[in-house]
């Protein structure tokens, strides 16, 4: 298999696996930590972009995406740590009437 | 089959192995634990790359900021929180399903589509800046004489984060009593 299309399927697999993991799991940090992982695997074909077209611009925009996440992160989880301390879980089915 | 790629294949079976780890794992303690061995072994991979710089990135920021305050969380709660024994809701044949689909899709279009063709890579390396290098030294002098301006602005943005992460614990402390 070609280095490109290996990496661009682990990063497909990737996505997969943080989308299951955000759809099945209850819990909501592990949905959290598996939204970061469907951004690594975006991150993961983004990288291999930039490094096929040797384009620097790409790793620039990587770095950005890297704040961005900080920033994403620190500010989901004093939520989630708000959601918790009002109904005593973090199980999401405990704010099941959200829903439309 | 050079060292090389043997090295390349583990790193992308171990972030397989992590990420699939993540599903089954009942504690989030041992999910973030996976979440790092999977980025970890990602990082591995950007450095086989030769794409120094994001790989010092990808273990500084993800794993040394954003995974290391995840795990202080977790230990903040409590561990007897019902959802940390129940692992899964109660979608999951159908959730399993749409992402199943939707992997093959992705990968019918990447296998099919001319992403990969060989001269489609040759005029995105045209497109490239001739000689770019992803090192270290050239990426920095490139990076803060071109780009400092963004980089200037990431402050602004993480400024505007952490405003907005105290705004929310004080907007909850206000309604809490």
């Amino acid at each position: 298999m070609d280095r490109t299309q290996l990496l661009l399927t682990l990063s497909i697999a990737l996505f997969a696996l943080g989308l299951v993991g955000v759809m099945i799991r209850r819990n909501a940090l592990v949905m959290l930590m598996c939204m970061e992982l469907m951004l690594n695997g975006v991150i993961l074909s983004l990288v291999t972009f930039a490094e096929r077209s040797a384009m620097l611009s790409g790793a620039v925009l990587v770095f950005l995406v890297f704040v961005v996440a900080a920033a994403e992160i620190a500010i989901a989880i004093p939520i989630v740590l708000l959601l918790a301390r009002r109904r005593r879980t973090l199980d999401v089915g405990a704010w099941s009437e959200l829903r439309g | 089959m050079s060292l090389e790629t043997l090295l390349l294949y583990f790193f992308a079976a171990a972030s397989l192995a992590g990420g699939v780890l993540m599903l089954i794992a009942r504690h989030p303690m041992r999910v973030a634990l996976a979440l790092i061995s999977s980025m970890i072994s990602l990082a591995g991979i950007y450095a086989i790359l030769g794409v120094h710089v994001i790989a010092v990135f990808q273990v500084l920021i993800y794993v040394g900021a954003v995974m290391v305050f995840m795990v202080y969380v977790i230990m903040l709660l409590d561990v007897r929180d019902p959802s940390f024994l129940e692992r899964y809701g109660r979608a999951v044949v159908p959730s399993v399903a749409v992402a199943a689909l939707l992997a093959v899709a992705l990968g019918a279009a990447v296998s099919g589509g001319d992403i990969m063709s060989a001269e489609r890579l040759a005029a995105m390396h045209q497109g490239g800046r001739s000689g770019a290098s992803f090192e270290v030294q050239p990426f920095s002098v490139e990076f803060l004489e071109r780009y400092w301006l963004h980089f200037e602005l990431t402050s602004v943005l993480l400024l505007a984060a952490v405003v907005a992460a105290i705004a929310v614990i004080k907007a909850g402390r206000r309604h809490h009593g």
